[in-house]
């Protein structure tokens, strides 16, 4: 029997289970292993050395080297372990996570600030009126 | 005999500890949080327990993908604040409790959960921001804490019914416990909120108030919200409310005594990118 999976039709969402943690554990380990000051400084002072010592796919390293959350996530990471690659360069939450969405981080606190990105419309994929706010 | 005297519920967001942390909790966009927590601040300052079970999610920092253990307890004497990779907090350690750790440890695992026993962990902001957000910003923390780490973060996590129910087996080993303590269990995470993704900032305010007001008063039908119901209406993070079962299933209600009494309630929106969420329930 195929595992249940009742999340994947949620619009502009990736629900980190077995299958993703399995495509990203090098890359999620990797993150994760920047929770240690020295690590980061390493991984400041030569990014591409220190990709190359995980066992990361190409896609996966090309992704970290353009900050490209989306893509990430696409190819398993999860935003707890990835945030920390952003938090070498001292970035907030708010920050990254606008950077997944097609605001700038100034329009994603404002937009949360009046109250966050609705419900409405954002519930289900497989309605054509039910795309992501501003989502093209 | 230890006795469970209440229960509490609070958002964890980083940016609340960093707030307090660099001093910002008089700007304007912090004011109506800090003036909202007061309340809970002086009834916890009445109330101060000698041990809280503290119940959070690790984000990649106690643990890594190379184990992820379902319900985590923290057996320890003492915690340090985790470095998330931004530093870590300028926050007290945490202090255990570890004979009250290893009755509950004989007790809920006799009771057939299969908890993972940890001796030696950081504790990040899960942990850490309730503490600073129920007692502020002293130079110890004034109580016990015993950590209780869930995994809310890789599929398959567990569901509302199970968490609900190990509260219960937590109620029933505190009140087992020879030691004349005072205890609360504390719920943290959530409310709506999601950091990943073209979704990610999603508030849904009317699922959270309607969580709040079901878990309190039918808190077996909450229990029943399916998993998917959390993702779709509050977000990939939102899940996080499911946690607050676990310390709503510590109440005396559940257990043939009286209602609890509503000491506190606060919604606020935003912390960053989350809905903030708090509640104080006492013993009845």
């Amino acid at each position: 029997m195929a595992v249940d999976k009742p999340y994947t039709d949620i619009p502009g969402t990736t629900i980190f289970d077995t299958e993703q943690a399995a495509k990203g554990y090098w890359l999620n380990q990797m993150a994760n292993s920047l929770k240690n000051a020295a690590n980061r400084e390493r991984f400041i002072a030569d990014e591409d050395s220190y990709l190359d010592e995980w066992k990361m796919s190409e896609d996966q390293k090309q992704a970290v080297r353009d900050r490209d959350f989306n893509r990430m996530i696409e190819l398993g990471g999860n935003i707890y372990y990835i945030s920390k690659i952003r938090a070498t360069e001292g970035w907030s939450y708010a920050a990254i996570v606008a950077s997944m969405t097609d605001q700038s981080t100034e329009d994603h606190v404002a937009m949360m600030v009046a109250g966050g990105r609705s419900i409405e419309g954002n519930r289900y994929t497989n309605d054509p009126s039910d795309a992501p706010e501003g989502d093209s | 005999m230890a006795r469970i005297t209440g229960s509490a519920y609070t958002s964890h967001v980083p940016a609340m500890g960093v707030a307090m942390d660099l001093d910002k909790t008089e700007e304007d966009y912090w004011v109506p949080l800090f003036e909202g927590v007061k309340p809970a601040r002086e009834w916890m300052a009445d109330n101060t327990p000698d041990v809280v079970v503290l119940v959070f999610n690790d984000h990649a920092n106690a643990f890594s993908l190379e184990m992820v253990p379902t319900f985590a307890l923290g057996m320890g004497a003492e915690y340090s604040p985790a470095d998330e990779g931004w530093g870590a907090r300028p926050v007290p350690k945490v202090e255990g409790h570890p004979e009250l750790s290893a009755h509950i440890a004989h007790s809920v695992i006799q009771q057939d959960f299969d908890l993972t026993m940890v001796h030696e962990i950081d504790v990040d902001h899960g942990c850490t921001v309730p503490l600073s957000m129920f007692f502020g910003q002293p130079e110890e923390w004034p109580c016990k804490v015993i950590p209780l780490l869930v995994n809310v973060v890789l599929y398959p996590i567990p569901s509302g019914k199970r968490c609900l129910e190990l509260g219960k087996a937590i109620r029933r080993a505190i009140d087992t416990f020879d030691e004349d303590l005072d205890v609360q269990v504390w719920g943290t995470g959530g409310m709506s909120h999601q950091l990943q993704g073209p979704r990610g900032g999603l508030i849904n305010a009317e699922f959270d108030h309607a969580f709040l007001e079901q878990m309190i008063t039918d808190p077996e039908a909450c229990a029943q919200i399916p998993h998917v119901d959390y993702v779709r209406e509050a977000g990939s993070e939102g899940i996080e409310m499911v946690m607050w079962l676990i310390a709503r299933g510590a109440m005396g209600d559940l257990h043939g005594g009286a209602e609890p009494i509503e000491r506190h309630r606060l919604y606020h929106v935003p912390a960053s990118n989350t809905a903030v969420g708090q509640l104080i329930l006492e013993e009845g």
